[in-house]
């Protein structure tokens, strides 16, 4: 009995495999799915969209007159322990950064890059910066508009030196939530690292000092209280700090 | 004898009965997440809702930290934190109601491309300008309240049941599609249009929750004309094709 459900267990996940490679096309650089079928349909939605919307098409702006109330959920602030998501480690470090005003929080930018280095806030604003009044849109169904400042990831990028080999940029934060965007959206000249919201410093709870915007996804690709970024040769969403061993879509353009 | 529903029509119905199932449940997993309805681009829990569902007690006023504002200027725009936790089983709602859309996509385009060019969309599915009469659609709609006897499985259709399929394969599941496309970032991006067409992302869910209604509606009514009209019957025809 135990042999035979072993077999028919073997027997679904290669059948579940098989038709993953069908539907996901099979490449190395694919997102995982662990065998689940969710995750084969997210990633055939995530090829789709690649194939049929090629450009690199701006998602919508809008006037100032139309920036909206934004609520702050999910971590409001990773220095405080009483929250759900905090990090052991993180959290304090986070608590000393904003005791002295982010004076010395610098960001970490390395992995498949010529010059791997470190930025200060003053650093990245000395770079050129892009302003953009966008919507924010959340998995949960709520949307509003906020105008973003920040330097375009491109920036940061070509002041480091992509590797020809670089395919991924990963991104982590000061709750130890991580995550990862293909170059397709990295490079996208609305990606930008914002420093700024609604024309005033970026808020706590909106993922001071720095926080990603990734404008042709959901809410949750734009981290916020960003504290490190890898370039990747290959797919690594930070595994179990990944949105995908949690349960969550990695590409979530829909 | 020829078949009541020809192989084609069999294989594309169960498999969009069974994508949206799918759909509709996941829908309501997904609505619960955030059950307030809104109009234009901007809609969330800082703001007025045009309609709440009272499906879940996500919306909880008094579960968010004072609002701060981003200046001094009077009509600064405002912030909240939220304070407690919600229902959330979109990590797993929103990618199998994808996955669902997918099969219902892929075999409704079979469906209607079979039908437009098999004949089987005009004869059947399309109501003739006879058809549209309102005294002709009376008229079907009461033989259909009280059927004299079991009546026969498959076409030809009357004018209420041509009004009712065309309007599902032809309206409302293409406006589904369109009204879920426009709540895509990714496809807004490359197609803004959509959201001028619609009004913005949230008047699109908001016509993507009318359009699930209408569609439940006709679900209820097609499967209470399957009973009162003989549901062995039906069932063996659709399932058998006789």
């Amino acid at each position: 009995m135990s042999e035979k459900r072993i077999h028919r267990r073997t027997f679904l996940k290669g059948a579940a495999s098989s038709a993953g490679l069908i539907l996901a096309g099979c490449s190395e650089y694919d997102p995982p799915t662990y065998g689940n079928i969710l995750r084969m349909a997210d990633n055939l939605t995530y090829k789709t969209h690649r194939l049929l919307l090629p450009d690199q098409a701006l998602a919508r702006e809008y006037d100032y007159s139309d920036i909206s109330a934004s609520p702050a959920i999910g971590t409001t602030n990773p220095a405080d322990p009483e929250k759900s998501i905090y990090s052991e480690v993180q959290g304090p470090i986070y608590e000393q950064h904003l005791r002295n005003e982010f004076e010395d929080w610098r960001i970490t930018v390395e992995g498949s890059v010529m010059q791997p280095r470190s930025f200060s806030l003053a650093e990245l604003r000395s770079l050129p910066s892009r302003t953009q009044i966008t919507r924010h849109t959340c998995e949960e169904g709520w949307s509003a508009i906020a105008q973003w400042t920040g330097v375009p990831l491109h920036h940061v990028l070509a002041a480091v030196g992509l590797k020809p080999s670089a395919r991924y940029v990963q991104y982590r934060a000061y709750d130890d939530w991580a995550d990862c965007i293909d170059m397709f959206d990295a490079l996208h000249p609305q990606t930008i690292l914002a420093y700024g919201m609604n024309g005033r410093d970026l808020p706590i709870s909106h993922g001071a000092p720095l926080r990603l915007r990734v404008e042709r996804q959901l809410g949750y690709k734009s981290m916020k209280f960003l504290r490190s970024i890898v370039v990747l040769d290959e797919f690594d969403d930070g595994g179990e700090y990944g949105n995908i061993q949690n349960g969550w879509s990695w590409y979530v353009g829909i | 004898m020829a078949e009541a529903h020809r192989r084609w029509v069999r294989v594309s119905h169960w498999t969009i009965v069974a994508s949206f199932l799918t759909l509709v449940v996941t829908g309501i997993l997904i609505l619960m997440v955030h059950p307030r309805l809104y109009w234009g681009e901007v809609g969330n829990d800082l703001v007025p809702a045009f309609l709440e569902i009272p499906v879940s007690n996500n919306h909880q006023p008094d579960g968010w930290v004072p609002t701060t504002t981003f200046s001094e200027v009077p009509g600064s725009p405002i912030s909240a934190d939220r304070t407690y936790f919600i229902f959330n089983e979109n990590g797993w709602g929103r990618s199998l109601h994808f996955l669902a859309a997918w099969f219902l996509v892929v075999t409704g385009l079979v469906y209607v491309l079979t039908g437009l060019i098999g004949g089987h969309a005009r004869r059947n599915l399309i109501p003739g300008v006879r058809d549209l009469s309102p005294g002709k659609l009376a008229q079907d709609a009461r033989e259909h309240l009280r059927p004299k006897g079991e009546l026969q499985a498959g076409p030809p259709y009357g004018a209420v049941q041509k009004v009712l399929y065309g309007g599902v394969v032809f309206v409302a599941l293409p406006l589904m599609l369109l009204t879920g496309l426009t709540m895509s970032p990714a496809v807004t991006a490359a197609a803004p249009t959509l959201l001028d067409i619609f009004g913005g992302y949230q008047s699109a869910r908001t016509i993507h929750f009318f359009g699930f209604s209408a569609l439940v509606l006709f679900l209820v009514v097609h499967i209470a004309m399957v009973f009162v009209t003989g549901a062995r019957r039906q069932l063996r025809a659709m399932i058998l094709g006789k």
